[in-house]
């Protein structure tokens, strides 16, 4: 007489050696044809390298941006009609303002937490854009984006863009009074692309500023159209991460052929999550204790007040002060006026700067005629002209932003701002000029110094019984060991040693390969 | 095994159990299992704690703190797992090349090429009439997408709403008299009934001062546009549009504050510092019988930053 058993033991070895998840993972198999691929991403390697990080700390203030945006949505409203504030902020009370500012007002007063999210959201978008630049370094400087990285370099860039395009339409959506002021030079610029810049103008603000579309569309772009495109661009870039797996510092066991590091499941997927949480977390105590966009001091938008020391955020710096700086420089002639003193630093350098950037890959090949396979970074120092081109654009664009607040430089410092404007408009040229040789010079120099880059080694000190101390060099550590078997396994670009031939260096201090 | 070896990166997939690869990268696990237990314990507490002063309405800055700080700890201690107590590894992962065989390769670029170029080849006029259409669609499409947005620019960029006769109002819609302005003193000005209208605020703001008669140069054809030392010009920077908003009385400057552009106000507004390139445009003004001021016409030029269009 059989009969079923119901122990424990008995239900553990009917449901196979993986008990219930095990049997849910093959009805899921079943279905779908998971096991594989799914165990391939799980054992994925994620290299350890910190300098990894910082595209993470991008993605996860996005995912900071989605969540506090979603709570807004929920009080903001997108709508120019006036109506009387009556919340409890007295300064305000009685006065006509817009719904999109009393809604703004609102939320951050009478919404439990609704301030919280509301600077938690302004601080993390300015995080965002921070982190994308200093990634988008991080993939310059050493190499990343060469083949076959072209593509999410293009995918990043453009990213970056949007992130710029979107900050700048949520900063105007409160509709207050420094916001309404760059919405006003935004349609200004817009203004002066030659020919159809009014066409332009009329049909993205529905007629001259300002017009009662503006916050409806801007809501609407900033909410729903720009998001849903770099969510879908965020998607393509990491696809293509997984595709053609990660670059990876040179060293120890790391070839041309291989990923060295942390698999996804469970290592990288604590480190990653915990990270998400650093990131949020460090979002809320800034937005706990740094104030930011305070528009209720600023007040409503009326276009004929203006408030003083306007500056946009960080992002935007760079083109204000181009925009200070530049002369007023006007052409007219057969009836037409082209307004260089907006066109060029507005539209035309910006345009340069972002299609130079995009198009990077394609003329760094033109120059080292390289059209390799690369997926081991390259030291910055290793590659001197490109970290000396990289250098120029971003100190150009802090010279730019430096110039953003020659007016508060000016009151600050107690000069005049003449001599301000005149000094950043010298700086703008100079520095960029200097920046360039100075930059080679160094990398040149690091080229033939021995160990550059590599960790110092500790001396660990004692003291005898005699009271006298002895430092003794401790064992090096085993990742900085050298390997001569491994010397062969990465070859090096031609010219790369052609360049390195030039260094004035004894032989022993050259790097002929990578780690 | 020496240390040496254990960190040679090998396959995850080849590992036994006991390699030490798989063991926690601290030295003492037990140690760095209770910090990360007093890690989450006091991330716990303020996650909490966000409840409760959410719950009482405390003040933003404790929301913030126990919120952020609840994440904070939790993060911390979740990476100080995954770095400490989790395999350390190193582990190893190939690379396989993306690009595929040459026979693969070939056989899809001969779809295209051939078996889709073949056709099309073949029917060249069907797909000169499908290019056709879709060109058109694309066209057409672009009208309710593009040309609906908003209307044409035409002259609205030319003028303003000042014309003949129009009264000079402040914000408050109170005409102004001759007797209104001590000399030196400014004043924002809109035409009469369009002082709270967007357009009022935006394109025909203006900028009345009095100065005091042989304080301020005339400029050539406008003798009779500021009497009584009454001069009007629009408040729209020439640079950018922005309102220029700030009177420096001393040295009777118009300052516009978003890029510095500096207009000498006794002679002509013509800038004299930063980035505007032409004088502020003006309104010339006249006074009725009872003495409260009016726009003779329109201003002299199109108001604010410039464009293409503009002569």
């Amino acid at each position: 007489m059989s009969q079923t058993v119901n122990t424990k033991r008995a239900l553990r070895e009917k449901s196979g050696p993986y008990g219930k998840i095990g049997q849910a993972l093959n009805e899921l198999d079943d279905r779908m044809g998971v096991a594989k691929g799914g165990r391939t991403f799980l054992d994925k390697i994620f290299p350890d390298h910190w300098s990894f990080m910082l595209g993470e700390i991008a993605l996860y203030s996005f995912v900071v941006l989605l969540a506090t945006g979603i709570f807004l949505t929920l009080y903001y409203v997108p709508s120019q009609d006036l109506t009387t504030y009556t919340g409890s902020y007295l300064p305000l009370y009685g006065q006509k303002v817009t719904e999109a500012f009393a809604s703004t007002v609102n939320l951050s007063f009478a919404v439990r937490a609704g301030l919280l999210m509301r600077q938690m959201h302004h601080w993390s978008c300015d995080i965002f854009v921070g982190a994308i630049v200093v990634h988008m370094g991080r993939v310059f400087f050493t190499g990343a984006f060469r083949k076959p990285r072209e593509t999410n370099w293009v995918i990043g860039t453009t990213l970056l863009i949007l992130a710029i395009v979107n900050g700048f339409l949520g900063y105007s959506l409160p509709d207050d009074l420094v916001s309404g002021t760059g919405i006003r030079i935004a349609y200004s610029i817009i203004l002066s692309i030659p020919v159809v810049g009014s066409y332009v103008a009329f049909f993205l603000f529905g007629g001259n500023f300002p017009g009662t579309s503006i916050i409806p569309r801007f809501f609407i772009l900033h909410v729903l159209i720009i998001p849903l495109v770099i969510l879908l661009l965020v998607g393509a870039h990491m696809g293509l991460l997984v595709r053609q797996k990660h670059t990876q510092f040179p060293g120890k066991g790391k070839t041309e052929n291989n990923v060295v590091g942390s698999p996804m499941f469970p290592v990288f997927m604590a480190k990653t999550t915990g990270f998400m949480f650093v990131v949020a977390g460090a979002t809320a105590l800034l937005g706990a204790f740094a104030q930011i966009n305070p528009i209720w001091q600023f007040g409503p938008y009326t276009a004929s007040r203006i408030s003083y020391a306007v500056q946009p955020d960080w992002y935007m710096g760079f083109l204000d002060g181009a925009l200070r700086i530049f002369p007023a420089w006007s052409f007219h002639s057969f009836g037409y006026t082209i307004p260089l003193e907006v066109t060029i630093p507005a539209v035309i350098f910006p345009g340069i700067l972002f299609n130079l950037i995009m198009a990077w890959p394609t003329i760094e090949r033109k120059f080292t005629k390289d059209n390799e396979m690369h997926n081991l970074l390259d030291r910055p120092s290793n590659r001197p002209k490109r970290t000396a081109a990289g250098v120029v654009v971003a100190v150009l664009c802090s010279m730019l932003f430096i110039a953003s607040s020659t007016d508060v430089i000016a009151n600050f410092f107690h000069v005049s701002l003449n001599s301000v404007l005149w000094t950043m408009r010298v700086l703008c040229i100079v520095m960029p000029i200097l920046a360039y040789p100075v930059t080679y010079k160094i990398c040149r120099e690091m080229q033939g110094v021995a160990g550059a880059g590599k960790r110092k080694t500790t001396n660990i000190v004692s003291r005898t019984a005699e009271g006298e101390y002895v430092a003794t060099p401790a064992p090096v550590y085993v990742d900085d060991m050298v390997h001569e078997h491994e010397h062969d396994a990465v070859p090096v670009p031609r010219y790369v040693m052609e360049a390195e031939d030039e260094v004035d260096a004894p032989e022993g201090g050259v790097r002929r390969a990578p780690r | 095994m020496s240390e040496h070896e254990q960190r040679t990166p090998v396959q995850l997939s080849t590992v036994s159990a006991d390699d030490p690869r798989l063991q926690p990268a601290a030295r003492r696990p037990e140690l760095v299992e209770k910090v990360i237990a007093v890690t989450f314990l006091v991330g716990i507490l303020l996650v909490a704690g966000f409840g409760a002063c959410f719950w009482v309405n405390a003040a933003p800055w404790t929301l913030g703190a126990t919120f952020g700080g609840g994440l904070l700890f939790m993060g911390i201690g979740l990476i100080a797992w995954g770095k400490y107590l989790m395999p350390r590894g190193p582990f190893v992962e190939e690379r396989h090349t993306l690009a595929n065989s040459e026979d693969d390769r070939n056989a899809f670029a001969a779809a295209i090429v051939e078996r889709g170029g073949g056709v099309i080849k073949r029917r060249k006029f069907l797909g000169g009439l499908l290019g056709a259409g879709m060109g058109i669609f694309g066209v057409v499409a672009a009208f309710p997408l593009v040309r609906s947005l908003g209307p044409l620019p035409k002259t609205t960029l030319f003028h303003t709403d000042w014309a003949k006769g129009t009264y000079l109002v402040d914000i408050t819609g109170r005409r102004v008299h001759v007797d209104d302005l001590a000399i030196g003193s400014i004043v924002t000005v809109y035409p009469e009934g369009l002082e709270n209208t967007d357009n009022g605020q935006a394109v025909d703001q203006t900028v009345l001062i009095r100065l005091s008669n042989q304080d301020f140069v005339t400029q050539k054809g406008r003798e009779t546009w500021g009497p009584q030392g009454y001069l009007a010009y629009s408040k729209l920077c020439t640079h950018l549009g922005c309102p220029v908003g700030l009177y420096e009385q001393q040295l009777q400057l118009l300052v516009c504050p978003c890029h510095q552009s500096m207009f000498d106000v006794t002679n002509g507004c013509i800038p004299n510092f930063g980035p505007a390139p032409r004088p502020l445009p003006q309104l010339p003004l006249q006074f009725d019988a009872a003495g409260y001021l009016q726009s003779q016409a329109d201003f002299n030029q199109p108001v604010g930053p410039g464009f293409w269009e503009r002569s």
